[in-house]
């Protein structure tokens, strides 16, 4: 398995890799963690003419709170959100899905932000920002701008964005005092895709009544999903057994799985059902100062 | 002079430490993809994409000016070398490189030569193949429907049924049958699998032009067996071959067969007198090498109401895709699958089997077990407990109440086979104590009051291995003895080669041990060397178990004809008659005054020194040992689990392993390759699976899809062993490898069948998927 | 053909220089330009493992980065394990608890063994089957990997461990 041939460059700031992007077009390709792509080209599935590896910009990686957000940098790589700290204590969510993304070894070398604009919708970090309602910052030709993850994922394997587009980092609402979250996957063994998987984030107010909620879906559609009815279910409710058990049924709605080796479409939309409810109980608890 | 203890020279039944270790812990293994000659070129495969397809053409103008290649082999320059075709071990033919159409995905349709692996796969990649569509045939069942299209072209029959094969006596089994109580019937498929050693296959081939001799450097676990078999379809001289096996990265019955990828890679240094390396990628090993298993099997056992089992009948159908590749050397061709009467002494059984050709892989090749040896565990296994629902018995309990009683050994199955020894009852006793049976059982009454699903599995398996006798296994006419030989140098040292091929089994060591414990001599002093076909003695390689079983009495016998010329010489040495001496306590000592004594050092000193007047020189023996019966291990294993009743996941939660395979020469070892077996019979209970779709394209082609477990799935195991010798092995030994993973899949199908008993389930194919769990719940009408 | 480009970098602290294709993978540089074979390839899909390298310490698929990308960086590859033909603590856990069979996977799952005692001394079961959950192995079933792993920790910790697989050493 060698990939085909290819051009690479390396530079080293972010001025340098967009010109480079708008130098090659359609033939060039960002390399960053790699563990998506160097696989993909292995099996000449995809053959760029030209590579930029933005491994060698400084300052594109950290994990911070800052400006009242938490900042993701676009090289930021799994294990490094889930090693953090500061994320393991403030985002369960984020902590939970950084901790069963593939291997612990893909992890030390895949980015967050590779991760998202690959697009599968396999992939755990889309349902985890979809859920959290995540930004991303983004350098084009045309300057910076911020793309609502709601707006990121148009089909399997493609975004919104354009070939001459780098992210640069990932901005989250910061944690709110009563906030929690919980990532449910179910796979098969350690290091496979998801059968399915749940994100879901909860904001309590002083009642403990659910302020905001946020659920993402991964692997059942054509991208990851956001259940929209199920945080609608959440939203002005306490999150009791009943309101947990209404969203979790219309998360189930929302997704549109297809049969294979992992499942049937009535597992997998059943699945979205009870690791809904699961992953909503232990952000409730979590969230309700118990987790 | 004192007593030598077993233990200082590390001799049977201790845990030496392995002496391969210390290369591999080092990285200085040598594998065959290490292996880096002068001027060595590569190759690279280009396959077909197509399940079933009519070859157009092949254009490789494009591949011949890429830069760096040095040529493209097609069938159609095979044909012209007669090489197009080659024997498979099952009276069958297989494609080297495709000619006329090609016959599954991933079927080999050219090979690119060139300088550097860049160049072998960038040729390979333009290698322009012009195919036409054909229908495919992906059932096994439908492939030998009226209207099914014929596969294979080249053979005089035009049907896609291979072989129909017969075991037992019908007429009796049936009349058994129509006269009991109780009948139960369970169909099940043994599904298609790969063994997948880390290892995927290579060869460098490097024909000597000078000399005109070909080595080959081979990921073999046969090298003999190979070199016969090449020289018998090449046409080279069987002294002008050589194959070299070095270390090998697991087998476990991959490296069995002979793969296109080696003929052509041999083709090509022929052509360019060059050496030429072809490494095998993990997709293509998974996508053509020896599949296992692809059984479906239906079964039914006969039983009286008080649980006293009757008979057994048996029809099954094997898909060998699309050719019949089974790598097994028996002279039947369901192998030794009339094993399936298991542990269980029955008035009457009788088995049948019929081969079909599919658009699939072919193959296949016994996956860490005797040929076919698992499936029939499994069938029988399996269908005991569908027995015990029936019944509404203990599984344990219907088990030890039709178990073959210790004292009706030597006992002649119903079905062909004499076992040599067994107490299945011991075994079982030994797992049920350790697992706390009884305290299971109840707390498994309480879950499932409150309706949690836990369940306990039970399989006590007999295993045939060590092939085998003349009269029922050969390779290419080649009876399936084996050998060593042995040479003592002057200062005590020894050299001992032998025909078996380690895959990771650790011979250098058990064997040393073996040698330890005939001589007298320590086990740091003796190396053990195997692999080289230049060097060691004919063998019929490792697998099957067979390393111990053949190759360690050829051992044991060959150190035995050794010590009986040291012999005479000590009684030269002691001015003694030979008769008035007796090996004893690792030395030959003067009977009744075992002071006087000579060690076999000083014996080989005075071999090349001091010998008496008639003697020749030196002290080395040869043996070829020619197995008088197969042996028998045997065990109980018993899985506890507990199913996620929202997900329909299941999880190990306790497993114990009793295993009998007679005496032990390194414990360490025998537990580490149970520990591993078991864990292949996990994974094929859970999740491995080689699928195809109806297009016949495969869906467990790489390793995202055809699953592996890894530290965190796999469970931990408590082992233990009973101690039943082979009565017919020089050291009583039967051989381990094979019986974890032939006696585990039922146990760990048993116990999640078990916890799904309350609500009607009987029985669900493996893999057993989560989402099948699920749906067994679901059809029950139960819902987290 | 793509313009070749160098990498310079530092394996078990000597310093390596070539020029390489881009394309080529880093496994395949230790492999064939260095001849350093004891780390293996044993699958196409970033799944086993048996490719593993330590870059700057930290465990790493050699097969899934681009030799050109460890450029400037420090390697270590199971060649640079013990010194002067003796074992340390990880290798010597493996020899003792039988850790290994065909040797394949071996050296991917020392050198994240090797990681995970860096960062964690006295790792717990479950988390030394977790750290190596990125590495398939297809003879132990892991159960003696992970007592190779404890072994380790042990000698680490206290200078001294037994062994304890199949009754104790001999």
């Amino acid at each position: 398995m060698i990939p085909a041939a290819f051009d690479y460059h390396a530079p080293t700031s972010l001025d340098e890799a967009l010109s480079l992007l708008a130098a090659h077009g359609d033939e060039a390709k960002v390399l960053a963690g790699g563990q998506s792509l160097i696989p993909m080209m292995r099996f000449r599935l995809a053959e760029p003419g030209v590579l930029v590896d933005l491994n060698h910009i400084e300052g594109m990686a950290g994990v911070t709170e800052e400006d009242g957000h938490l900042w993701i940098g676009a090289l930021t790589r799994h294990a490094e959100v889930e090693r953090s700290d500061l994320v393991r204590k403030r985002y369960p969510l984020l902590h939970e899905a950084a901790s069963v993304i593939a291997d612990p070894i893909v992890r030390n070398r895949g980015t967050v932000a590779g991760s998202l604009v690959h697009a599968d919708p396999a992939g755990d970090w889309g349902a985890v920002m979809l859920a959290c309602g995540a930004e991303l910052e983004v350098h084009g030709p045309d300057g910076q701008r911020m793309v609502p993850i709601d707006e990121l994922f148009v089909t399997t394997f493609m975004t919104s964005l354009s070939p001459g587009d780098i992210v640069t980092g990932i901005k989250l609402p910061i944690a709110g005092k009563r906030s929690g979250g919980a990532y449910e996957k179910l796979e098969r063994k350690v290091g496979d895709f998801a059968t399915v998987a749940v994100a879901a984030r909860l904001e309590l107010d002083d009642d403990g009544v659910c302020s905001a909620a946020g659920i993402g879906l991964t692997a059942v559609g054509a991208t990851n999903l956001r259940a929209q009815d199920a945080e609608k279910a959440l939203i002005g409710k306490k999150p009791d057994e009943a309101a947990i058990d209404a969203a979790s049924r219309a998360a189930a709605e929302a997704a549109s799985p297809t049969a294979d080796n992992r499942g049937s479409v009535e597992y997998k939309r059943d699945m979205v059902r009870v690791l809904s409810a699961r992953a909503l109980r232990r952000a409730a608890a979590h969230a309700g100062g118990e987790g | 002079m004192s007593a030598t203890k077993a233990q200082d020279i590390g001799g049977l039944g201790h845990s030496v430490r392995r002496k391969e270790d210390a290369r591999f812990v080092r990285g200085k293994g040598r594998y065959v993809d290490d292996v880096k000659l002068k001027g060595m070129c590569y190759l690279a495969l280009v396959r077909s994409p197509y399940a079933h397809a009519r070859l157009k053409g092949i254009d490789i103008s494009a591949a011949m000016k890429v830069p760096g290649v040095l040529a493209v082999i097609t069938g159609k320059d095979l044909e012209e070398a007669g090489l197009a075709w080659m024997p498979t071990l099952s009276h069958d033919q297989q494609m080297v490189l495709a000619t006329g159409k090609v016959l599954f995905q991933g079927q080999e349709v050219a090979a690119v030569v060139a300088e550097s692996r860049f160049a072998a796969a960038d040729g390979a990649a333009a290698v322009r193949v012009d195919y036409e569509e054909l229908p495919v045939v992906i059932d096994p069942h439908a492939a030998l429907g009226k209207d099914a299209p014929v596969l294979r072209e080249d053979r005089d029959e035009k049907s896609n049924h291979i072989f129909h094969w017969e075991a037992g006596d019908r007429d009796a089994t049936d009349a058994t049958f129509d006269a009991s109580d109780v009948v139960v019937t369970q169909d099940m498929v043994y599904q298609r699998c790969h063994p997948a050693p880390l290892e995927c296959c290579a060869c460098v081939a490097d024909w000597d032009t000078v000399n005109e001799k070909m080595t080959i450097y081979m990921t073999s676990q046969a090298p003999h067996a190979h070199r016969t078999l090449f020289a018998l379809v090449a046409g080279l001289p069987e002294h002008k071959i050589r194959i070299i096996s070095p270390d090998v990265g697991g087998g476990f019955g991959n490296k069995v067969p002979i793969y296109p990828g080696y003929v052509v890679s041999a083709v090509a240094s022929l052509k360019l007198g060059r050496p030429v390396k072809w490494t095998e990628e993990r997709s293509g090993n998974l996508q053509s090498t020896g599949f296992a298993r692809d059984y479906h099997m239906h079964a039914e056992l006969a039983a009286s109401k008080d649980g006293k089992i009757r008979a057994l009948r048996v029809k099954t159908l094997g898909d060998h895709g699309a050719f019949n590749a089974a790598a097994q050397p028996s002279k039947f061709p369901a192998g030794f699958y009339n094993i399936c009467s298991g542990s269980y002494d029955l008035e009457n059984a009788f088995v049948e089997v019929d081969g079909a050709y599919t658009n699939k892989a072919p193959g296949g090749i016994a996956y860490r077990c005797s040929f076919r040896v698992t499936e029939a565990s499994y069938l029988i296994e399996r269908t005991v407990d569908v027995l015990a629902d029936e019944l509404g018995m203990d599984p344990a309990e219907l088990r030890k109440k039709n178990f073959i009683a210790p004292d009706k050994f030597p006992y002649v199955t119903p079905l062909g086979w004499t076992y040599d020894s067994g107490n299945y009852a011991g075994a079982m006793d030994r797992a049920l104590e350790m697992v706390g049976y009884e305290d299971l059982l109840k707390e498994q009454e309480e879950k499932r009051g409150r309706g949690e699903l836990m369940g306990i599995g039970i399989s006590s398996f007999t295993e045939i291995v060590g092939a085998g006798p003349g009269k029922q296994c050969d390779i290419a006419g080649i009876e399936m003895f084996d050998s060593c030989e042995v040479r003592i140098h002057p200062t005590g040292k020894v050299l001992a080669r032998i025909g078996v091929q380690t895959q990771g089994q650790g011979h250098e060591t058990t064997f040393a041990q073996i040698l330890a414990e005939e001589l007298g001599i320590p086990v740091g002093d003796i190396t053990v060397e195997h692999g080289d076909t230049d060097t060691a003695p004919y063998g019929l390689g490792t697998y099957a178990s067979r390393s111990t079983p053949v190759a360690g009495a050829a051992t044991a016998v060959a150190a035995r004809k050794v010590r009986a010329k040291a012999q005479k010489i000590a009684a030269h040495l002691l001015e003694v008659d030979e008769a008035d001496l007796e090996w004893k306590d690792y030395a030959f000592r003067v009977k009744g005054a075992p002071d006087k004594a000579k060690t076999m050092q000083d014996v080989a000193f005075a071999a090349y020194t001091n010998v008496p007047e008639g003697l020749e020189a030196g002290l080395e023996a040869v043996d070829y040992y020619d197995p008088p019966n197969m042996t028998y291990p045997f065990g109980t294993y018993i899985c506890v689990v507990d199913i996620d009743k929202g997900t329909g996941d299941w999880k190990v939660r306790k497993f114990v392993a009793v295993d009998d395979c007679g005496t032990v020469i390194n414990p360490m070892v025998v537990e580490g390759q149970i520990h591993g077996g078991l864990t292949e019979g996990f994974a094929i209970s859970k999740m491995q699976l080689i699928d195809y779709d109806e297009g016949g394209n495969i869906t467990g082609g790489n390793f995202m899809e055809y699953l592996i477990p890894t530290a965190v799935e796999t469970p931990h195991y408590d082992t233990d062993k009973t101690v039943t010798p082979s009565p017919h092995h020089p050291i009583g030994a039967k051989g381990v490898g094979e019986s974890p993973n032939v006696g585990s899949p039922a146990a760990f199908v048993n116990a999640v069948i078990d916890a799904l008993s309350p609500y009607g389930v009987r029985h669900i194919d493996m893999p057993i998927t989560s989402d099948k769990v699920w749906k067994a719940l679901r059809d029950a009408g139960i819902q987290d | 053909m793509a313009e070749t480009v160098t990498v310079k970098v530092t394996v078990n602290g000597v310093e390596h220089e070539a020029r390489v294709e881009p394309r080529m993978l880093l496994v395949h540089f230790l492999r064939d330009e260095l001849d350093m074979t004891g780390t293996h390839i044993g699958c196409d899909t970033t799944n086993c493992g048996a490719c593993t390298v330590l870059v700057d310490g930290v465990p790493m698929k050699s097969c899934t980065m681009f030799a050109v990308q460890a450029d400037g960086h420090d390697l270590t590859t199971v060649e640079g394990l013990g010194d002067n033909g003796g074992l340390e603590p990880i290798q010597e856990g493996f020899h003792q608890e039988h850790g290994l069979q065909c040797g394949f996977c071996t050296p991917g799952m020392m050198l994240v063994s090797k990681a995970l005692l860096a960062e964690n001394p006295d790792p717990s079961e479950a988390e030394i089957r977790r750290a190596i959950s990125g590495n398939l192995c297809r003879c132990t079933g892991y159960q003696n990997i992970v007592k190779s792993v404890q072994y380790a920790a042990k000698k680490i910790r206290t200078g001294s461990a037994e062994s304890t697989v199949g009754g104790g050493a001999s």
